[in-house]
């Protein structure tokens, strides 16, 4: 698209966001129920397009996209109401008559950059929060997943109000374009890499950002004595690896961390449950170009690193297929060990006791998402209170991105800003603090000349203290 | 062995290598897990209640040096704010620290989950010189009570307050973790390059895109409280004499104009004007007396570049002819006495660029309509006030400008109250604080989520058949009938 394209899309939106149309709940309604009906009929569309861009089954588009949004808009609508009425604040009985309120307000015209591991869902969640908002917005999808993001363009304007949500396609050029525009929030999902650029150019005009990076996620597996707790463990570990979009997922389990005397149990159980998701190979996503494609090969070049896999590790560059692959204690320094893998290969690193763990990933950048597999009530504590990641989630993986009532985002190295349910209503608002007050009551020492004997009285005024002010207005109190 | 508060305080030579330094020793800090205790929270806090309480009269003396502001107005705007917010923290702070449990749903049962506030780590708060005392510490206090280390640069053009903060802060807080970094722009530069967990900056928009470009090289999330032209809409139907005192009180009562909540500009109709010019000269001659320059109520012009900038404003013929009232400059003095302007022209620099001071153009129209569209033409300002007793009126403004904040008859009263965030929107700024929301704004909250090896649903996993699908449809849209019904194997086929 050229940059006059660019520069006249995010004028139209503009001027039709300033129209005022899109602050009311009417407008606001119609488009997460158009947004609805869209995610009903169009759910062939979508199969098709992740099939196409990801060799998604479908199965997995619904339970990690297409579900997913269905329930996210479901509660927007019902919620809505309630996120856009102002909450009443408490003013000091000083103050009164006065009446404190904070009013939410949409914040104008948003850009959202999405990335291509999950091209409709990550598109269409901040979507809806900054509907809900009231905001209007130009969506750019990545266009890695280029069935994905033609499924869009043609979708969203089909469904919802074209002038006020517009989808752009194209790569980095169209992105550098659109950066250079102004906006009044930017919600960016992808790399650390990208997100410093982006940043950067919001700096330009104070835009405020919102980035959702990734990091290497680890899953602490502790010793669980029952087998049958064992085997659930181990079928949500690969539930968070190959199951998702072949790792290729920001919330997968990057690495596991186990005690070196388990691991056989763990290795054993791994590929006991890989042969029973994988009886064939057509559940698994492939891997999205050859550019990633290669990345992952490289990973595994390193003699090194081959020298420790145990499972797996055929590649198919015509397919753009890896086969599920496990790696036991891979060297520390070597890239797979230091960059997010993002990828269907699973380092196993052994400690020699659990709590090592801790001091494992507090020498590393903060990741998106803790696992921790354990019962030990006193190895939960230390790791809620010693660990810092965007999230922590004992006992199971990826499920807290369903859950509405926790904030979904990152800390330090794996981005900042949060949203899903009303973290997604507020992050796309501006919180207005509007106070009240009336003529009545005046309180003449608050004004100039400032009078040596007025400074009493405010030191009374801001101690609170009722019963000396009150004392000092009827003269009963001095000095 | 030196003093380290002695070493970082002097600012010479602080280069990039000392400033990395400075952030080691801070991390080295906050990894001890120190600061992460209430008790170290609340012994920091109590800490410069003390140091308040202690030093009133340095601090006093120190804004006077730096702004010749009047004793009364470093207690009410400086002090005791800053008093209040370390108290209310205390009193808070175990609340706020506690996680919170949250509800959640049929999706992922059974299971327990709660938001658990953690503190970001190492955070640089830089400060502005027109409330130096306050805006140092009260961003300070909200890092502190979130369990951070932090490093404070305070404004180096309010150099007494900026060096008495190098000299007492560190007696009264734990040196390892809360350290003062005095200089100017090399020194904030140096600071820049670091890796910070977060950026506390409060100051103009200019320098806020400088931080912001510094941050983003790290990612680092930031606050940027600026400014803007705060906007006065005045309607025909108040109390003309309370309207104007509150008025003057929050434009010449603040550092004389010099304050980001201050009045920057006047809005009324073109019928109403003279009654609210006459009323507003009454105001102001009973505050300041008949020779402003002497009065001792009124701060100075914090330096010679600020005074220039200010009287430039003036040059401008088409500007000055517009002066009412006030006028009078005393450069030796570095004092602007309050003055108004009715209706500059809409394109003359003073209508373009945050005052920030004590010049008060009031800008008249025909009807409140044109005012409101004036307002909403222009950047998003920090506050936006409005007097009228006009309800529908009142409604209209608080629906469709859109302000950091906003007070209805009255100014800048809002940064007071606790409960409410503070901070700006679009070119005012970006994020808020003050009470519960300076803790938030320094904390990252976890989403910790529990679950149990129960509930198990093999529907998740490959292979996908068809009745897992149903069952998974079912699960996610949180339906019980659907889950049953996938259960039992409806629908069929």
């Amino acid at each position: 698209m050229e940059s006059v394209g660019v520069e006249g899309v995010a004028n139209e939106v503009r001027t039709d966001y300033e129209s005022g149309k899109t602050r009311s709940l009417a407008w606001r309604r119609s488009q997460l129920k158009a947004l609805q009906r869209l995610l009903y009929e169009e759910e062939e569309g979508m199969f098709t397009a992740l099939k196409q861009d990801l060799g998604k089954h479908q199965a997995e588009a619904y339970r990690d996209e297409v579900g997913i949004l269905i329930k996210s808009v479901n509660y927007a609508l019902e919620n809505l109401k309630k996120w856009m009425t102002p909450c009443r604040v408490p003013v000091p009985l000083l103050a009164f008559p006065t009446r404190g309120e904070l009013v939410p307000e949409p914040l104008g015209v948003v850009l959202i950059f999405s990335s291509w591991n999950f091209p409709i869902g990550l598109s269409l969640e901040p979507l809806i929060g900054a509907i809900a908002a009231g905001n209007a917005i130009v969506l750019k999808p990545s266009e890695l997943a280029p069935a994905s993001s033609n499924f869009l363009a043609k979708s969203v304007p089909k469904y919802l109000d074209s002038m006020s949500v517009k989808v752009v396609r194209g790569g980095p050029d169209v992105g550098q374009k659109l950066l250079e525009q102004k906006w009044d929030k930017i919600f960016f999902t992808g790399s650390s890499r990208v997100a410093r650029i982006v940043m950067a150019a919001a700096a330009k005009h104070l835009t405020p950002v919102a980035v959702e990076l990734g990091g290497k996620s680890p899953a602490i597996f502790d010793s669980l004595s029952s087998a049958r707790d064992r085997k659930v463990a181990v079928e949500r570990i690969v539930g968070a690896k190959w199951v998702p979009c072949s790792g290729q997922v920001c919330i997968g389990v990057d690495y596991v961390l186990v005690e070196e005397q388990f691991a056989p149990i763990l290795i054993d159980q791994l590929k006991a449950t890989l042969e029973k998701f994988y009886p064939r190979f057509d559940c698994l996503s492939r891997i999205i170009n050859e550019q990633h494609f290669q990345r992952l090969s490289n990973l595994i070049k390193d003699p090194s690193v081959a020298a420790t896999i145990i499972h797996g590790g055929s590649l198919d560059s015509e397919t753009l297929f890896i086969e599920p692959t496990i790696l036991l204690d891979p060297p520390l320094d070597a890239e797979i060990m230091n960059e997010e893998i993002f990828g269907p290969l699973l380092p196993i690193i052994t400690l020699k006791k659990i709590e090592d763990s801790i001091e494992f990933i507090r020498a590393r950048p903060k990741p998106l998402v803790i696992y921790a597999f354990t019962k030990d009530e006193k190895l939960r504590s230390r790791i809620t209170a010693e660990t810092s990641s965007g999230s922590l989630t004992f006992n199971d993986t990826m499920i807290q991105f369903a859950c509405d009532e926790l904030p979904f985002g990152g800390v330090g190295g794996s981005g900042f800003g949060q949203y899903h349910g009303k973290f997604s209503f507020d992050m796309f608002s501006h919180t207005k603090a509007v106070l009240r007050r009336s003529f009545l009551l005046e309180f003449t020492f608050r004004y100039p000349p400032w009078d040596a004997w007025k400074l009493p009285f405010m030191r009374s005024v801001y101690h609170f203290d009722y019963v000396t002010l009150l004392l000092r207005l009827l003269g009963l109190k001095r000095g | 062995m030196e003093n380290p508060a002695e070493e970082e305080a002097v600012g010479v030579g602080f280069d990039g290598a000392r400033a990395a330094v400075l952030v080691a020793g801070l991390r080295r800090g906050f990894a001890s897990g120190r600061t992460r205790s209430y008790e170290w929270r609340a012994a920091q806090l109590k800490g410069i209640v003390r140091m308040i309480d202690d030093k009133e009269a340095e601090i006093m003396a120190a804004l006077h040096d730096d702004l010749a502001k009047p004793h009364m107005e470093s207690y009410l705007h400086e002090i005791s704010l800053a008093k209040a917010a370390c108290t209310f923290a205390l009193k808070e702070m175990k609340r706020w620290m506690k996680p919170e449990k949250v509800p959640t749903s049929i999706t992922t049962f059974p299971s327990s989950a709660e938001i658990v506030s953690e503190p970001v780590g190492v955070v640089l708060v830089i400060s502005a010189w027109n409330y130096p005392f306050l805006l140092s510490i009260d961003p300070v206090i909200g890092a502190i009570a979130a369990g951070n280390a932090v490093a404070l640069k305070p404004s180096e053009v309010a150099p007494a307050t900026s060096s008495l903060f190098a000299t007492i802060l560190p007696k009264y807080t734990d040196n390892s973790c809360v350290k003062v970094v005095e200089g100017s722009i090399p020194e904030t530069t140096a600071l820049l390059e670091q890796k910070w967990d977060k950026i506390f900056y409060t100051g103009n928009g200019k320098v806020g895109r400088i931080v912001m470009t510094a941050a983003a090289k790290h990612l680092t999330p930031v606050a940027l409280e600026l400014g803007g032209k705060c906007p006065v809409l005045v309607d025909s139907n108040v109390n003309v004499k309370v309207a104007t005192k509150r008025i003057a009180v929050g434009k010449w009562g603040c550092n004389n104009g010099q304050a980001c909540v201050a009045p920057d500009y006047i809005l009324t109709t073109k019928s109403f004007a003279p009654t609210l010019v006459d009323a507003m000269k009454k105001t102001l001659e009973k505050f300041y007396g008949k020779d402003p320059l002497e009065s001792p109520d009124l701060s100075r012009i914090v330096n010679a570049k600020h005074f220039r900038r200010l009287t430039s404003l003036l040059d401008d013929e088409k500007v000055s002819g517009t002066i009412v009232y006030g006028g009078q400059q005393d450069e030796k003095h570095l004092k602007i006495a309050p003055t108004l302007l009715l209706d500059v022209p809409h394109d003359s620099l003073i209508m373009k660029e945050e005052i920030f001071g004590p010049l008060l153009p009031i800008i008249t129209f025909n009807e409140v309509e044109d005012c409101l569209d004036f307002i909403n033409s222009k950047a998003k300002p920090l506050a936006a006030y409005l007097f009228t007793k006009d309800k529908r009126l009142e409604e209209r403004f608080v629906k469709t400008v859109s302000a950091g904040g906003m007070l209805i008859n009255d100014t800048a009263l809002h940064l007071a109250n606790p409960h409410l965030p503070f901070g700006g929107v679009g070119e005012s700024g970006i994020g808020a604080y003050h009470g519960k929301f300076s803790f938030d704004s320094f904390s990252h909250k976890k989403a910790v989520l529990s679950r149990g090896f129960g509930g198990e649903a093999p529907a998740r996993y490959p292979p996908y058949t068809p009745q897992k699908q149903k069952i998974l449809r079912g699960l996610i849209n949180g339906s019980i009938i659907a889950l049953l019904l996938a259960i039992l194997g409806w629908p069929r086929g």
